[in-house]
């Protein structure tokens, strides 16, 4: 079951932790998180509640400056540039690091004003045509196009959980970001909806370094080709999706996967 | 890695998978039965036999299928993954090597009774000898797939030179035996199926034996040249 277009080893790493440690007033959540995360491709976070997931990917878009009493250690890199520079703009890194959490949050405008919301913002767009050529696209790459196309001044949140969570996709995407933050985006939707964003995932991993964090162990397995253990604020076990499902290392892993008490 | 047989969260899912290991070791041990004692009935040229496989056969049918339903029902409620995925796999494959051998064993039992009005026959130790061989290399790795100890597993697997050489040590000993004396030719082609079916079983004593190496350590058994 060799894949070469998608093995993970040819592809260029895009984010590059090492030794990440966070604090909340002064407990350690995180200790010394150290990976490699590849461009172009889907990589899972799994692990018990309270393990650190969310903690980690709010480290990638420095969203932890926002918690009172966060301190963040450590280095983390995105195409080589450290993210937690003193030059860098947490405004701008946010652009290039989208993040879709689990609860679809569109904001309360229209459907096209969630969309070009960040372009405007950013300055991406300048003419309404322009603007409205990078609305169209980004609903398009996020698979909403054809269902939101007649009724775009209509409010987000007159759409269904599914859709959206898929402009929220779209809104992440047109501001062309480089990394994809996922928080359990699935997890307030059916499975039909589900399929949908799993698709649309596996569409963009062509395009985007994609960061899935999921309690669903079929979920990171069908989505994912890089999948990351987290247990008790330590990253245990990472490596190809496959070997993780089939032949975990790590007695922990195995324990989390298969369901035992570990 | 020992397979926990209790810890899962989900008792009752824990107790599905027990229940697989379960009839997977009934299953072998009836046809390890079986398969004794046919070779017993072939070394005592005994058609009496006959009723007691045919039984025994369907169980071993009907035991099958029950695993084939087990690890539909599993894959279907429980997807299960990492080593109880590996064990779900290996008991569908080993069933299916358990069921040949069973049907094996009675085509030796029913050349038992095919034997029945022949005098003793010479090279009878040399069947008997093969058949306690494959019934240890099937023992063997049977309580290797329960215990999950991948040794005996890679023991039985380079043990079946050992047979095939036996086996073909045999055919060339009865042909001889048959063109030395025309009136063994009769009797000596039941003891050449009996022989070469025991030589098929070693194979799939062989293998399972595979199918216990995947379930323990996620990789295929193969021959590193210096084992
Ligand atoms: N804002 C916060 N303030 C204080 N502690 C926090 C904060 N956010 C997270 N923590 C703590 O950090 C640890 C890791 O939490 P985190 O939210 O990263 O876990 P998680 O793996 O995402 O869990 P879940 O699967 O439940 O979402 C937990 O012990 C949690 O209590
Ligand atoms: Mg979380």
């Amino acid at each position: 079951m060799t894949d070469a277009s998608h093995n993970p080893a040819e592809l260029p790493i895009k984010v590059a932790a090492r030794d990440v440690t966070v604090s909340y007033s002064g407990k350690q959540a995180l200790h010394n998180v150290s990976i490699d995360i590849p461009d172009r491709s889907v990589t899972a976070f799994i692990g018990p509640s309270g393990c650190g997931k969310s903690t980690f990917l709010r480290c990638l878009n420095r969203m932890n400056d926002t918690i009172e009493g966060a301190k963040v250690g450590g280095s983390l890199t995105i195409d080589g540039r450290e993210i937690n520079d003193k030059s860098i703009d947490p405004v701008v890194l946010r652009a290039s690091v989208g993040m879709v959490f689990q609860k679809p949050n569109p904001f309360p405008k229209s459907i096209y004003d969630n969309v070009a919301y960040g372009p405007r913002i950013h300055g991406l767009a300048l003419s309404r045509p322009e603007l409205d050529e990078i609305v169209e696209n980004a609903l398009r790459k996020a698979g909403l196009w054809d269902e939101v196309s007649d009724r775009l001044a209509h409010p987000g949140t007159s759409l269904s959980g599914g859709q959206q969570q898929r402009l929220v996709i779209a809104r992440a995407i047109a501001v062309n970001p480089e990394v994809i933050l996922m928080d359990e985006p699935c997890s307030a939707l059916d499975p039909i909806a589900t399929a949908r964003i799993e698709e649309l995932i596996d569409e963009l991993r062509e395009n985007y370094c994609i960061i899935i964090v999921t309690h669903s162990m079929q979920q990171a397995a069908r989505v994912s080709q890089q999948t990351a253990f987290f247990h008790m604020g330590n990253l245990v076990e990472y490596g190809p999706t496959e070997d993780i499902f089939t032949n975990p290392r790590d007695s922990r892993t195995q324990d989390y996967i298969t369901g035992r008490f570990g | 890695m020992a397979l926990s047989r209790t810890a899962h969260i989900v008792t009752a899912y824990g107790e599905e998978l027990d229940q697989l290991a379960d009839d997977l070791a009934r299953m072998g041990g009836l046809v390890e039965t079986q398969l004794e004692k046919a070779i017993a009935a072939v070394v005592r040229r005994d058609a009496s036999i006959k009723p007691d496989i045919k039984a025994r056969e369907a169980q071993v049918n009907a035991l099958q299928v029950d695993i084939e339903k087990r690890v539909l029902r599993l894959f279907a409620l429980r997807q299960p993954l990492a080593t109880d995925l590996r064990m779900t796999i290996s008991a569908l494959k080993i069933a299916s090597d358990l069921e040949r051998v069973g049907d094996l064993a009675k085509n030796i039992a029913y050349r038992a009774g095919d034997l029945a009005g022949y005098a003793p026959l010479p090279l009878t130790q040399q069947v008997e000898r093969l058949g306690a061989i494959v019934i240890k290399q099937l023992r063997e790795v049977l309580d290797a797939q329960s215990s999950a100890d991948i040794e005996p597993a890679v023991r039985v697997w380079h043990s079946d030179d050992e047979v095939d050489e036996r086996y073909n040590t045999l055919v060339r000993e009865m042909l001889l035996a048959m063109t030395e004396d025309s009136g063994l030719v009769g009797p000596g082609v039941h003891i050449l199926f009996v022989a070469k079916n025991l030589e098929r079983i070693g194979d799939h004593a062989t293998n399972i034996a595979e199918a216990v190496h995947f379930m323990v350590t996620a990789s295929p058994l193969v021959d590193d040249g210096h084992s």
